[in-house]
């Protein structure tokens, strides 16, 4: 159908939808009138109950760790859709590269890239191991810190030293990085019913309030899940560089 | 609404997303979905979530962006 | 007034919705879908929201304070860092699509079929 009749029908679809919306909004609380029961609980019982003093870190890892356990397998398994995509494609052109790898050079990275860069690279791995770290005490946790960390790598890649990115990451040590860190979720979870209580039930010595290793499993669980998106991020970043910079790397120097 | 900061920065973002569908050259999208990152980010802030806010800055005006010009990359070395 | 931050993540679902109908290139289409993703963020955590009260996080303020609610935000914060990896593999995707049939535009690759 053309184009005007698609948009036309969006508008009347829109529409309809746009007031089953404005209905639904008449039955929300007004805005800054928060009036349900469990964030109050949650909030109150966090520090007493387990040790924790981020609120949504214990809801994610302690409260609510089955459902964060599903989310991580999502990431898990988009990562791996995007290695089977991308590697199925590589290996059709490999044998074409070689042909107009002849007469192209890469433009050398500038030095004023390659210095703030290169200097950045080691103190955002500090912040991002930082941020797994303390994900029970402030705000951060396994999910963040792993992004910043994946981040470092690709300051390293943006500095031009391709070459370092593909030896501190070869595409197999990434990969059981990766694993370790999604099974490690759920082995970690089993711990609570060799304890003998439920699945993923919080059953590590708790510590005491506001120290780097209390509140149980969930240090644990956070460093499993920053290893998971760590690596995950670095695998998708490799796997769409993988046939960019081969050209690259043939050229005659 | 109480406060003046985030009527701002709520106008901010709806401009923000606008702004994003309304780029249709990808490359420049690249650029425009970074912004619209940051903005949310600090929406999130000011809506006392700073875990989420983290988040948001990480990938949205990190990663996201960075995805977008891997993918044109890949598509255009072939097209060549 | 009270109303405004639902009405604008009503907005950004009605824009990206939009621009992913009217699209004519995948990966523009794709960065749509993150508007999409975005208001369902900012309409959780409007719901979350309580007037003058702190973050969840009690590493400094005393424990009864009035704060936020906690569940939204780790709804939200999960769904940020899993929808950019889901938007990663819909690019891989799109990738593979222009490799078939040398067109990122969604009205041609209906004709292109066979």
């Amino acid at each position: 159908m053309s184009a005007r009749a698609r948009l036309v029908m969006f508008l009347a679809a829109a529409l309809s939808l746009g007031v089953l919306v404005l209905w639904a909004y008449g039955g929300l609380p007004d805005f800054g009138h928060y009036r349900g029961p469990y964030g109050d609980v949650l909030n109150a019982v966090s520090v007493p109950e387990r040790n924790i003093t981020d609120v949504v870190t214990a809801v994610n890892f302690d409260y609510r760790g089955f459902d964060t356990l599903g989310e991580e397998f999502i990431l898990f398994a988009a990562v791996i859709g995007v290695a089977i995509l991308l590697r199925a494609q590589r290996d059709e052109e490999q044998r074409e590269a070689s042909e107009f790898a002849f007469g192209r050079s890469a433009p050398r990275t500038s030095d004023a890239v390659r210095v703030v860069a290169l200097s950045l690279a080691g103190p955002t791995v500090v912040t991002g191991l930082y941020i797994v770290a303390h994900g029970h005490l402030t705000p951060g946790g396994g999910f963040q810190g792993g992004v910043v960390l994946a981040t470092a790598l690709l300051l390293v890649y943006l500095a031009g030293e391709y070459s370092f990115l593909r030896r501190a990451a070869p595409l197999s040590l990434v990969e059981v990085c990766e694993a370790i860190g999604g099974g490690g979720f759920a082995v970690i979870g089993l711990a609570g019913l060799i304890a003998g209580a439920a699945y993923m039930e919080n059953v590590l010595p708790l510590g005491q309030v506001g120290q780097l290793n209390s509140a149980g499993t969930v240090p644990l669980i956070n460093l499993a899940v920053g290893l998971e998106v760590a690596a995950g991020f670095v695998l998708i970043l490799v796997e769409f560089l993988e046939q960019t910079l081969m050209v690259r790397l043939k050229e005659p120097t | 609404m109480r406060s003046a900061l985030q009527l701002v920065t709520l106008t901010l973002v709806a401009g923000g997303g606008l702004g994003v569908v309304l780029t249709r050259d990808p490359l420049r999208q690249a650029v425009v979905v970074s912004f619209f990152g940051m903005l949310l980010g600090i929406l999130f802030f000011v809506f006392q979530a700073p875990d989420v806010a983290l988040s948001e800055i990480v990938t949205g005006a990190v990663a996201a962006p960075l995805m977008i010009l891997l993918a044109l990359a890949k598509v255009r070395g072939g097209a060549e | 007034m009270s109303l405004y931050p639902f009405i604008v993540a009503a907005w950004l679902l009605f824009v990206g919705l939009y621009g992913i109908v009217t699209s004519r290139n995948l990966i523009h289409l794709i960065v749509c879908m993150q508007v999409v993703q975005a208001s369902t963020y900012v309409l959780l955590l409007s719901i979350g929201y309580r007037h003058d009260a702190v973050a969840p996080v009690f590493a400094e303020v005393p424990v009864g304070t009035p704060a936020v609610d906690p569940v939204v935000q780790a709804l939200a914060l999960t769904d940020v860092v899993v929808g950019a990896t889901v938007s990663a593999l819909l690019f891989a995707m799109a990738v593979q699509v222009h490799k078939r049939s040398h067109t990122l535009d969604p009205a041609r690759l209906v004709e292109l079929r066979g």
